[in-house]
């Protein structure tokens, strides 16, 4: 099971202030299926608004990313620059 | 991916740009520089209120004056809806970016565009800005952001209820969004510690004060089609900004990216292409409209100016056990200030376990800010440097000691949350700490200041072309408007992957019908994303040529490798033949299947975080506040850099901007909320004698995701520069300053509160 | 208004011109005879983009009426090379990546070859001094004063 870390305003939001969950999913795309299932409307906001981590590798626009079993994903804002 | 760790030809080199001569010899063409037959001029008119209704708006006078082709105000411009797309800067909200435009209904600041006239001269146009009625009726203002999210303060906005609160306010307010960001317990934290620091800082608002005003150049066709040349950061993002605002199909309109006079972040929106595109739909003819400097100035760019309170707790080891701040950004005239990344970076460079930060984003009656270099961390580090130089000194620890004791490093969990890769921060504070300039003798009135900075770094969508020409020379091709010799850097990375001469290869920036969409220039994100494209696009012709040479000789592919810019055979059994250059193979092309090009489009994932350490030298002039940087000195990680002199300059350009912000730049208001010092005279960047040369080190801590070890490198230097400088000053005079700029009157005020 | 006849030099060659009277020389060299190699980044005279030389002085063309230069010798950057060669400075800006964003490029080579004009040896400072009415955001200077320096070493040397 990966280790999901969802912001605290997306917990505060969907997830009745929970972060932290251990979720079984091989990659993004599934993960934020599992996440909607859970917690409905969380995926479109995921979608439109974050980038996750996955073991410290930052994808600003997730989808297919692999995610192994122990796998630590964090869920943060997506990041411009100037 | 792995680093290659092959000595390189060019990588790490400092070749002469390749598109060098143009701008020395002023032929290169900026914005402004292009002329259309039968163009007409594009001009603004722009609210000299802060906030006010427009109750109505007379346009019939400048619409009748002989050589007026064309008059637009709000009524022009489609009202869209509000929402909010990831735009990879700063959010971006459609119905806010028309309403930027051209004022709809309200004027939201001083400079807020509320009509626009095409003419046949520049002085037509002005009359003609002269003969537009405009009536307002004048509010309340308010600039100062935490007057802003007062209860009684006026409100900008009627329909904005703060997000990110529970359950959202029913009340309107000027808070946009809330934002928080939590790891541990901070009051666990700070039980723990035996020293805890606290102070609140203010900065002010500055200007990215590029030299080129914005500048457009719009011609739309009888057909519905448009092309627009304008200098920008990024034409692929102004094609689809302008293509929304005109609701016309995204083919139909092609964008050109001018040579650029400088961006730093403020080219990354639209602010007058899409309203020389409407003029010139209206009118039917090509429209130029250029910016005045004053214009600039009032209407684009600047970025937040902020309020910050920031606690941070160690024990007397030195550990930090707990930190916490409260960041209140503005964000000017529409919701969207850098807030969220002003508050992951506020103590990401540390290794802490219990971290807190709470930030606003607040609108206040000022132009809508836009990106700067690593927008909103210069701020939020710039208050966490300061508390951290200031608890060295009461610790009577060394301050470069003390972040190497808490420094983050490879698998530390980030203030922001997810683990770090392989990250240099360390590497910059053992640098910094072996640099001459640390142990360099002071005099009186002088003190030495350290400070650290962290950028994420950004890759993103990047395409590249390239063609082998007939000779054997390549054209390379990307969509990446060049702002600081990132051409020079294409040329490097496809002359090293093909092994080739660099000079071999002729980097352009190609228009948006060209190929494929590539992401502004931004973020650091160039060399690193753009960079990867051109080097797939490479690879795929080092394959091509392979084949190529695979069929003259008539063996496997297999069998011929690609060496030192030859086609080889693969060893004794593929058999006996003379490599062949590019040029070998370039003339026989057509007999072995036409033209040799490649394209690569990718989106660049896995960008590597940068971190830099800075050392100041000031003198303090105790009669007159004034403040002198005497030596300076910028550290950085850049993973690899591939132009070094270029690289040198993206961090001595950083760190120059940075002092400007910590001593000189401001945004001054008069009583009613105008902006009273919009000119280079009284909005003060640095000039040639106010700075001394600015020494770097480059550390190499290569970046695992990029074929090179690239990391990104034009934001971080714009960090440390504000807390170095103010910690060098209370070094000099032991006076800790918390406002921004510390220009002479302020220092005065606090020699004279000090003594 | 009627417009104003001029007849001056530019880079060496025979002009002419009309222009408006409150027209600068800045706009005219720009609008109408099409050297748009000075630049305008404010118009007020404080960024130094659009220097030129009007016999040995150096200004910025934005502060000067067009009308001002009748009979006069003036020097802009499409004139600083010679031929194909590139003047010194230009070469040793190229060499020493003295310029990033290149729009205040024009303004300070010229403004840098008026210095070596009369000072051939200049220190820091006085290369600090004389560039301060040459803005660029892009360089922090140190490249651009290395430039000049070693420049006006070559060219002693030379």
């Amino acid at each position: 099971m990966a280790r999901i870390i969802l912001t605290s305003g997306l917990g505060n939001q969907y997830a009745g202030g929970q972060t932290e969950f251990e979720i079984e999913a091989v990659d993004v795309r599934r993960l934020v299926a599992v996440l909607e299932e859970r917690f409905p409307g969380i995926g479109p906001e995921i979608n439109r608004e974050m980038a996750v981590a996955i073991d410290g590798l930052i994808y600003q626009d997730p989808f297919l990313e692999r995610i192994e079993s122990d796998s630590e994903v964090y869920f943060l804002p997506r990041i411009g620059g100037g | 991916m792995t680093v290659e760790s092959k000595k390189y030809k060019w990588v790490g080199t400092s070749p002469v740009r390749p598109d060098g001569n143009d701008k020395v010899t002023g032929r290169a063409k900026f914005g402004a520089d292009l002329m259309l037959p039968g163009m007409l001029t594009g001009k603004v008119l722009r609210s000299p209120h802060a906030h006010a209704n427009i109750k109505s708006i007379d346009t019939s006078k400048a619409e009748a004056l002989p050589g007026v082709k064309a008059v637009i105000t709000s009524a022009d411009v489609a009202e869209l809806e509000s929402e909010w797309v990831p735009a990879g800067e700063l959010q971006l909200n459609f119905r806010d970016l028309a309403h930027n435009i051209m004022a709809n209904g309200k004027a939201l600041y001083d400079g807020h565009a509320v009509a626009a006239v095409a003419a046949t001269s520049a002085a037509i146009a002005d009359a003609a800005l002269d003969l537009i009625k405009v009536d307002y009726e004048v509010l309340p203002h308010v600039i100062d952001v935490e007057e802003a999210m007062e209860a009684d303060a006026p409100v900008l906005h009627a329909d904005m209820f703060t997000d990110g609160v529970t359950p959202k306010p029913t009340k309107a307010s000027n808070i946009f969004k809330e934002v928080d960001i939590a790891v541990g317990d901070v009051e666990a934290g700070f039980a723990k510690a035996d020293l805890v620091v606290e102070r609140s800082f203010k900065t002010a608002p500055v200007h990215q004060a590029y030299l080129e005003p914005h500048a457009a150049v719009a011609s739309f066709s009888e057909d519905g089609q448009a092309e627009l040349w304008c200098c920008t950061q990024g034409h692929f993002v102004v094609r689809a900004y302008c293509a929304k605002l005109l609701g016309m199909d995204i083919a139909d309109l092609r964008v050109t990216a001018s040579e650029i006079g400088g961006g730093f972040g403020g080219k990354t929106t639209v602010y007058l292409e899409p309203v020389a595109l409407m003029l010139s739909r209206k009118a039917g003819k090509p429209v130029r409209a250029v910016m005045t400097r004053d214009e600039v100035f009032r209407a684009s760019g600047p970025t937040s100016g902020a309020a910050s309170w920031v606690k941070v707790g160690v024990t007397n080891d030195g550990t930090i056990v707990a930190g916490e701040a409260i960041l209140k950004y503005q964000a000017g005239a529409f919701a969207g200030s850098p807030i969220q990344p002003g508050c992951m970076c506020a103590f990401a460079p540390y290794d802490i376990e219990n971290v807190k930060v709470k930030g606003y984003d607040v609108v206040t009656n000022r132009s809508k800010v836009a990106a700067y270099r690593a927008p909103g961390a210069p701020i939020s580090e710039h208050a966490v440097e300061s508390v951290i130089d200031e608890i060295a000194k009461k610790l009577g620890m060394d301050p470069i000691e003390l972040r190497e004791k808490n420094a983050a490093r490879e698998g530390t969990n980030a203030a922001y949350g997810p683990k770090f890769g392989v990250i240099g921060f360390a590497d910059t504070l053992a640098a910094a700490k072996a640099h001459p300039h640390y142990s360099a003798p002071l005099g009186p009135n002088q003190g030495r200041g350290v400070a650290s900075g962290f950028w994420f770094n950004i890759g993103g969508s990047s395409s590249a072309t390239v063609n082998v020409n007939e000779d054997g020379t390549l054209a390379l091709a990307t969509g990446s408007p060049d702002i600081g010799g990132s051409r020079a850097s294409m040329a490097i990375m496809a002359a090293e992957t093909l092994g080739i001469e660099v000079t071999d290869v002729r980097p352009i920036v190609a228009d948006t019908a060209s190929l494929g969409y590539t992401f502004l220039t931004g973020g650091s994100r160039v060399t690193f994303a753009t960079g990867m494209a051109v080097i797939e696009a490479s690879k795929k012709i080092a394959l091509e040529l392979r084949e190529r040479a695979a069929k003259t000789w008539d063996i496997s592919v297999d069998a011929v490798i690609w060496e030192d810019g030859l086609a080889k055979p693969a060893g004794a059994n593929a058999g006996d033949f003379e490599p062949l250059t590019l040029a070998d193979l370039a003339a026989k092309a057509n007999q072995t299947g036409g033209p040799i090009s490649s394209a690569a489009s990718l989106n660049a994932e896995g960008a590597g975080p940068g971190f830099g350490t800075h050392i100041c030298d000031v003198e303090v002039d105790p009669e007159t506040g004034a403040v002198k940087v005497l030596r300076y000195t910028a550290v950085q990680d850049c993973g690899q850099a591939i132009h070094k002199a270029y690289v040198e300059g993206q961090i001595q350009g950083g760190a120059a901007q940075g002092i400007g912000w910590a001593l000189n730049e401001e945004y001054i208001y008069d009583e009613k909320g105008r902006l009273d010092n919009a000119s280079f005279l009284d909005y003060r960047i640095p000039v040639a004698s106010d700075l001394p040369m600015i020494d770097t080190v480059i550390v190499e801590v290569a970046n695992p995701t990029h074929p090179y070890g690239v990391r990104g490198v034009g934001e971080v230097p714009i960090i440390p520069p504000m807390a170095t400088v103010a910690n060098a000053i209370d070094s000099a005079i032991g006076i800790r300053l918390t406002e921004l700029p510390m220009s002479p009157p302020r220092v005065l005020a606090a020699l004279d509160n000090g003594s | 208004m009627a417009k104003i006849h001029v007849t001056t030099t530019i880079n060496g060659e025979p002009v002419e011109f009309l222009c408006e009277p409150q027209q600068t020389m800045l706009d005219v060299l720009r609008d109408e005879l099409r050297l748009t190699g000075s630049k305008e980044g404010c118009a007020t005279g404080d960024c130094g983009a659009c220097s030129v030389t009007v016999g040995d002085r150096l200004v910025c063309s934005c502060l000067m009426l067009g009308a001002e230069a009748e009979g006069q010798e003036i020097e802009t950057i499409e004139g600083m090379a010679d031929g194909d060669t590139l003047h010194p400075l230009q070469q040793k800006f190229l060499e020493e990546a003295a310029l990033q964003c290149g729009i205040c490029t024009p303004g300070v080579l010229i403004a840098a070859k008026a210095l070596l004009a009369k000072n051939p040896d200049p220190s820091e400072s006085e290369v600090r001094y004389w560039l301060a009415g040459n803005l660029c955001r892009c360089t922090g200077y140190d490249k651009i004063i290395r430039a000049v320096m070693d420049c006006a070493a070559d060219m002693r040397g030379a």
